[in-house]
């Protein structure tokens, strides 16, 4: 080889990686994470004069409490808001392993919470297990219905489903937005308010375990999340998926049935996410809106993809990203700054290690000297 | 007949935000990526070009108009292209996957423009009292001689501020680019088959980063319109900006990514978007029911464009994946 030839080789080049130590892999996510909490640092340094240091012990308290008083409250609402999002990246990972792109978490949740919401003003007379049977029973219908529409399409017409999940978010927002007119209280408020409350009603609410209020939320993902692992590892329904994930093509040489494979997982997926409309209107809002979902069906999407659909990595990251988000509101409270900030510092940190994702299926090769070469 | 006209012009100044959008996110799709990200490149095109004339109109006492407009068009133009290049950094150079890519561009965008929004506000004593006179007036300026015109005629086509105008243009612009010029022809094929194109020696690289950079921008101006004409210079953070961004990202589906659609398509939106209030006598509720709409109709022409089959309707091929030469 000439070194003619050689001033045309690029400096840097890539190569597909084939695997990755564990280790490596998470010393790059680490590094990933410590540099986005730099690069935030210094950005909420700039915004507020605050010393980084401080910011970041604001952060813990806002996630953990800053007193003995509420270091129990707020521990339990930040595990709550993880459970949350973890049952819906839970819920996903199952379409995600297929790759098929369920980006209608956020209306399966609301569809979800809907019907929870419904059997808790209409059928509130039952006895307590019927009516948690109804609530459970209808939530994984209405999840599951919101999912089974775009997956037959795309089974059957190769309909594109992302675009599909996205559109049918919104129809879910309208209808949310139509039952919270309907069952407004007090009326005119537009507001659905706290259902059935008062100490003697409860009717539908998640009973308090061991004297804590979300303990039963917590049973229930964690359940989910062990349930879905093993599923997907172990079953012949979960190697059924990975083989679709990997190629349609093997998957129809194999025998498989795509087709009913695809409708049956986002039977699964839209459920899932169904119920977890359920655990949030019934074990901790206690009411409907709009924003009952609040984005976490979106957020729900970079956990499962950032966990590589392993479900018990998705508890870390789930844990990570309500940290940040409770962090960040408690610094724009004592900075009195917005608390929208708390979404731009999670923007810049998601980058990071969406950004990071590179140096683990790619490695880069720097050109040889030439002495070596010739 | 009133009623149609006033529902007309509420749906023309509606769509012009949307059809923006739109046509960026067409240009955008065409090299093959799909970016999810443009409610909060809508944000950020709004936020930074109210920064930047609010801080233009503080400075000076006698604010020129043709100064105010430039700088709100440069500023939302190159923030929300920011937020395209923030995109395809992370998904033309890093591979990272799209879709997560762009809800996480979302996200940062509604943080960002609520943030500054928020401390603008603040800034300015209250919410609501933020004021960007003569950049709104400017931007609300109507086309001359043409607005004279009476009648209905004249309320429905003559009556809005130029941006309205400019965005038809825009649109009409991307279609001849796409469908008859050469650059259009490579990114059409970037977008289809970025191997093929790469072996016809087009530089798919550089035409996915310059397609979604120039989409993002062309998307941020519907952010600008919004906060411009629409609310006339004031910043309410009702998450309004973000169901905008998901109706354009919808409406470049109806629109089977051809921009000259977006034109029509975007008035037809806000007509179904706001029909609600010129059906009398249906309750609160139900409005909210018709404002599912514009997102049915799309998920028809959704599963209609992928039941024909017919080639020119559909996506490009390779939407959504990133390219790595050395794949097979």
């Amino acid at each position: 080889m000439t070194a003619a030839t050689h001033k045309r080789d690029q400096l840097v080049r890539m190569v597909r990686r084939e695997t990755m130590p564990l280790w490596k892999s998470v010393m790059v996510r680490l590094i990933a994470v410590v540099a986005s909490l730099l690069v935030a640092g210094v950005i909420i340094y700039l915004l507020t004069g605050a010393s980084p240091i401080k910011v970041y012990e604001s952060m813990l308290q806002g996630a953990f409490g800053n007193s003995a008083a509420n270091y129990a409250q707020k521990s339990w609402i930040t595990v709550r808001d993880t459970m949350m999002l973890l049952c819906i990246a839970v819920g996903l990972a199952p379409a995600f392993k297929m790759k098929f792109w369920n980006i209608g978490a956020e209306g399966q949740v609301l569809v979800g919470g809907i019907a929870t919401a419904a059997c808790m003003i209409y059928l509130k007379n039952l006895p307590p297990v019927l009516l948690f049977l109804c609530m459970v029973g209808a939530s994984l219908l209405a999840g599951a219905v919101w999912g089974l529409l775009p997956a037959v399409f795309k089974a059957k017409w190769d309909t594109n489903e992302t675009l599909f999940t996205l559109m049918m978010n919104y129809v879910a927002f309208q209808l949310t937005s139509f039952f919270v007119a309907k069952w407004e209280n007090p009326i005119g408020s537009n507001k659905v308010g706290i259902i059935n409350q008062g100490a003697q009603n409860q009717q539908g609410w998640f009973p308090s375990i061991f004297g804590q209020d979300y303990m039963l939320n917590v049973i229930l993902v964690m359940a989910l999340t062990v349930g879905m692992f093993f599923y997907l590892k172990y079953s012949k329904q979960g190697y059924e998926i990975a083989v679709i994930g990997d190629s349609q093509n093997t998957a129809r040489y194999a025998g498989i049935s795509v087709k009913k494979v695809i409708i049956r997982t986002m039977l699964i997926s839209g459920a899932i996410c169904g119920l977890a409309g359920f655990i949030t209107v019934s074990g901790s809002a206690h009411t409907i809106s709009t924003s009952t979902a609040g984005g976490k069906g979106f957020t729900a999407i970079i956990v499962a993809w950032l966990a590589k659909f392993n479900t018990f990595t998705m508890i870390l990251v789930a844990l990570l990203i309500t940290v940040l988000d409770k962090g960040a509101i408690q610094v724009a409270t004592q900075f009195n700054i917005s608390k929208d900030m708390s979404n731009m510092i999670t923007g810049i940190i998601l980058f990071f290690i969406i950004g990071s994702e590179f140096f683990i299926n790619y490695k880069l090769i720097m050109r040889k000297k030439e002495k070596e070469a010739a | 007949m009133v009623g149609f006209i006033s529902l007309f012009q509420q749906a023309v100044v509606f769509g012009t935000i949307i059809m923006f959008g739109a046509v960026g996110e067409i240009i955008t799709e065409k090299s093959g990526n799909l970016n999810l990200g443009v409610p909060g490149i809508m944000y950020l095109g709004g936020i930074s070009s109210l920064i930047g004339v609010f801080f233009y109109e503080n400075s000076t006492d006698n604010p020129s108009k043709l100064v105010c407009a430039l700088i709100a068009i440069l500023c939302a133009f190159l923030a929300a292209a920011l937020g395209g290049l923030i995109f395809s950094f992370l998904t033309i150079t890093l591979r990272a996957n799209q879709n997560v890519t762009g809800l996480t561009l979302t996200i940062f965008g509604s943080g960002v423009a609520n943030f500054f929004g928020g401390s603008l506000n603040q800034l300015s004593g209250g919410v609501g009292q933020l004021r960007v006179p003569a950049t709104s007036d400017a931007f609300r300026t109507q086309l001359p001689g043409l607005s004279s015109i009476g009648g209905a005629v004249g309320k429905m086509f003559f009556q809005y501020g130029w941006l309205a105008y400019v965005a038809i243009v825009v649109a009409i612009l991307a279609q001849v680019f796409l469908s008859k010029s050469r650059a259009g022809l490579n990114l059409r094929a970037v977008g289809e088959n970025p191997a093929t194109a790469d072996a016809a020696g087009i530089n798919v690289t550089l035409y996915k980063y310059l397609a979604t950079c120039i989409g993002a921008g062309i998307s941020g101006l519907g952010g600008l319109y919004y906060v411009m004409d629409f609310t006339q210079g004031k910043w309410a953070n009702d998450g309004t900006v973000e169901s905008l961004g998901w109706l354009a990202v919808a409406l470049v589906i109806f629109t089977t990514w051809r921009p000259k659609n977006a034109i029509w398509g975007s008035y037809l939106f806000g007509i179904l978007y706001w029909v609600y209030m010129y059906i009398v006598g249906i309750s609160r509720a139900s409005q909210e029911l018709f404002k599912m709409l514009p997102y049915v109709v799309t998920i028809i022409v959704l599963i209609f464009i992928s039941l024909r089959k017919k080639r020119e309707n559909q996506p490009p091929e390779a939407l959504g994946l990133s390219y790595f030469r050395e794949d097979r």
